[in-house]
């Protein structure tokens, strides 16, 4: 039994941590949220110093070569900060898709400027109605339609939007500084990651691999993001909880630390072990992504719907257990709130991937 | 990140599988292992001892003991490939347990030589078997709050009191039992630990009716019950601290319980159960909640994992492995409940006649006992808050006051 991150991996992990101590401390994040800013260029710029975009980008295509293991430690490592940047929607939405479904051509043309850290790029998806139906369309090398909200999408120089053709469906590649899309930065309930609403009028591209790619790779990619989206989240929520762990050892009421009292003991003993079995589901998904192995949709829905509750549940946590103070601008606690519902809802909520899981396990047994 | 064995892992799994071919017989698919369930048996009782003896003939008994008491020197990953392995077959249940896992190496760690002599033995090999004697009515999660007294006489302790939930007193040979040898010492100070032959005088078995209808443990009464000094473990006073040994090893003993209704079993109910005409599984609530159980489900075995990874790497299980069972267990319960609620009005029916044989009632019945056994749900948080967590204890009232003097409410 080998369940568990290697060694070079670890320190992959304990460099990684050290890095974002440094350049994304909260105070980052919190800097973002207030500003105008939709993320921050120097850490973004740092992290592309580290070459984190190309963590798991073929050495060929520009990048370092890695797998997807690895890239789930960063992951971890960037939602521990609530790294500030659009790292999820460049890496693991579009330069996966890139990989998994790209010409030739196109992964030689996008993912060295990704790798680099040069090119942002994102997956335009859902539109606004949000009743499931895709409208937003293709012909004769030209996109029509509105997609909103779209992670990312203000500052996004490519995005991989999602469009029908007659009765077949793809993701179309459409470099975004044209006249022919319209831009709008929308209020996100997480202002340190950024939302979008995209207008195409007839704006220039290009079926990413070629042709319509078809909706089984669509969803291949949502899964493939959703393991990595995890591991942000899981970050996310074990960071929270080691924060609070430390003001209820330090907190002193009613004549003693706070942390002594069951009412609170109880609900932290429950809080870890739903991080732990998040964390668990979490690495079942790292697995079947890194092996390309047919468990991945069902491992890609338990990972996401485990580490979603996890981080709603940190984040509520850390909220109550900080009293008033955690209700303030000031304190961090809200910053972990507002992304665990960004992260929560960007790739669909836990009731879809609920679904998506039953229905998926359905289908194996048919 | 694989789940392979290594090589080392894999050569000792084809050695177990080879003998247990050879001398067992391979389970069905999805044939159950035989539990206890409360079936005490002297048929059953006289299988296990058979099978307990095979093994240790062959060196597959208590492998993880040392070889100097008949074991093997295994390592946990070892053990834990062992019952793998073992599960797959028909064997007996293991009523040895508790005498294996927890008592035989509490007499390694604190017993006179003259104890490991006479006594790992015939536990090994399952000529005997133990009993865990430490509840009482008034000392269950407060198991320092225990009353059975031993007094000196001569070379002789006379212990007088009751303990409860013991499993196997019928068939035990041996029990080891916790009593209270100094009232006038704060709680913890005042408990010597004794191993005492279940066919003394003075003892009385009387088994416990549960709520589910099952016997599986039994209250035992002692008048006058007569022990000698040299069954003693550890020093007059300090059987507190032995215990600790054997509370640490029945953590690593007790798991969230094997056997009963899964997830699977689950899914089967709600496919073949008819909502409306429908089958169950097409409501997109109860689609939403079955996604629920999978998903916590197989945290807890992709949790199990992790645990046998640090294993395997040589580290040893912590006070973490308690998420086992308070994962585990109220699970079991929310799933019979949720599976009760799918049956509709069939879910009233304790009868062969309701779905999967009335599967999930009798889980829904016997659940709650998973929740208290070997450490209560409140307990296991305890453990976790303050051992994994560095959480502060609580205030404790009851230190450094003398035993016969903390409140004790309301006596009957």
């Amino acid at each position: 039994m080998n369940f568990d991150f290697s060694d070079d991996q670890k320190m992959l992990r304990e460099n990684a941590r050290a890095f974002l101590s440094k350049e994304s401390p909260l105070t980052l994040c919190r800097q973002v949220l207030e500003s105008d800013a939709s993320y921050s260029q120097s850490l973004w710029q740092a992290v592309a110093g580290q070459g984190w975009q190309g963590t798991a980008i073929p050495e060929t295509y520009g990048g370092a070569g890695f797998g997807r293991l690895d890239l789930a430690v960063l992951a971890e490592e960037l939602g521990r900060a609530l790294a500030p940047i659009p790292f999820s929607s460049t890496v693991y939405l579009a330069a996966e898709a890139l990989l998994v479904a790209g010409t030739e051509e196109q992964k030689k043309r996008y993912l060295p400027p990704v790798a680099r850290g040069e090119c942002i790029a994102t997956v335009a998806h859902g539109e606004a109605g949000a009743d499931g139906a895709l409208r937003t369309s293709f012909t004769k090398g030209r996109v029509r339609g509105q997609k909103a909200p779209v992670p990312d999408g203000d500052v996004a120089d490519i995005a991989l939007v999602s469009a029908k053709s007659g009765r077949e469906v793809g993701l179309v590649i459409v470099e975004l500084a044209v006249p022919e899309v319209t831009r709008q930065k929308l209020q996100s309930i997480d202002p340190s990651r950024s939302l979008a609403s995209l207008s195409f009028q007839r704006a220039p591209g290009e079926w990413l691999g070629g042709r319509p790619c078809g909706w089984q790779t669509i969803e291949h990619i949502f899964d493939r993001a959703a393991v990595l989206y995890a591991f942000e989240q899981l970050g996310g929520a074990q960071r929270a909880f080691e924060i609070t762990r430390e003001y209820l050892l330090h907190r002193y009421a009613f004549g003693r630390p706070i942390g002594s009292f069951q009412a609170l003991k109880h609900r932290m003993a429950d809080w870890y072990v739903e991080l732990e079995l998040a964390r668990s589901n979490c690495y079942y998904g790292a697995w079947a992504l890194s092996n390309e192995a047919p468990e991945l949709p069902v491992a890609a829905c338990g990972a996401r719907v485990s580490a979603a509750a996890a981080f709603e549940l940190a984040s509520k946590e850390m909220i109550q257990m900080h009293g008033g103070m955690g209700f303030t601008w000031e304190h961090d606690a809200h910053l972990f709130y507002r992304r665990a519902r960004w992260l929560g809802s960007v790739l669909g909520s836990a009731p879809l991937w609920r679904e998506k899981l039953v229905a998926r396990l359905e289908a194996q047994q048919a | 990140m694989d789940f392979n064995d290594t090589s080392e892992e894999a050569a000792f799994r084809a050695e177990a599988r080879a003998w247990l071919e050879a001398n067992a017989e391979r389970l069905a698919p999805g044939e159950q292992p035989s539990g206890l369930e409360g079936r005490f048996d002297p048929e059953m009782v006289q299988k296990a001892k058979e099978w307990q003896r095979k093994k240790a003939d062959a060196g597959w008994a208590c492998i993880t003991w040392p070889k100097e008491y008949g074991g093997r020197g295994a390592s946990p990953i070892q053990a834990v490939i062992w019952n793998q392995e073992e599960s797959r077959f028909k064997t007996p249940p293991n009523i040895f347990a508790i005498g294996q896992g927890m008592l035989g190496p509490t007499i390694m760690v604190h017993g006179t030589d003259e104890q490991k002599r006479r006594y790992l033995r015939p536990m090994l090999r399952g000529e005997e078997i133990w009993c865990q004697l430490f509840s009482e009515p008034a000392a269950g999660s407060d198991l320092a709050g225990l009353r059975t007294t031993a007094v000196r006489d001569g070379d002789d302790w006379i212990i007088n009191g009751q303990k409860i939930w013991t499993t196997g007193a019928q068939y035990s040979k041996w029990g080891m039992i916790l009593t209270r040898t100094d009232p006038n010492a704060e709680k913890h100070r005042g408990i010597t630990y004794f191993i005492v032959d279940m066919e003394s005088p003075g003892i009385e078995i009387r088994p416990i009716k549960q709520m589910n209808g099952m016997s599986s443990f039994n209250e035992v009464f002692f008048t006058d019950v007569r022990v000698p000094d040299k069954n003693r473990v550890g020093d007059v006073n300090d059987g507190w601290r032995c215990a600790l040994t054997t509370l640490m090893n029945e953590r690593h003993a007790i798991g969230a319980g094997s056997g009963g209704p899964d997830v699977r079993d689950l899914f089967f109910l709600a496919r073949s159960v008819l909502w409306n005409g429908k089958p169950a599984i097409r409501d997109s609530g109860v689609r939403q909640r079955l996604a629920e159980f999978y998903v916590r489900a197989k945290g807890l075995q992709y949790t199990s994992y992790r645990t046998q990874t640090a294993l395997s790497r040589g580290q040893t299980p912590g006070p973490e492995s308690s998420i086992g069972k308070l994962v585990g267990a109220p699970l079991r319960q929310e799933m019979a409940a949720f599976a009760i609620e799918l049956q509709g009005a069939a879910g009233a029916l304790l009868d062969p006649s309701a779905p999967q044989e009335a599967l999930w009632q009798m889980a829904y019945l016997g659940s709650p006992g998973l929740r208290l056994a070997g450490g209560t749900d409140e307990i296991l948080r305890n453990i976790i808050a303050e051992r994994v967590l560095g959480l502060p204890p609580e205030v404790r009232v009851d230190k450094e006051v003398p035993f016969k003097d903390l409140p004790t409410g309301p006596r009957s």
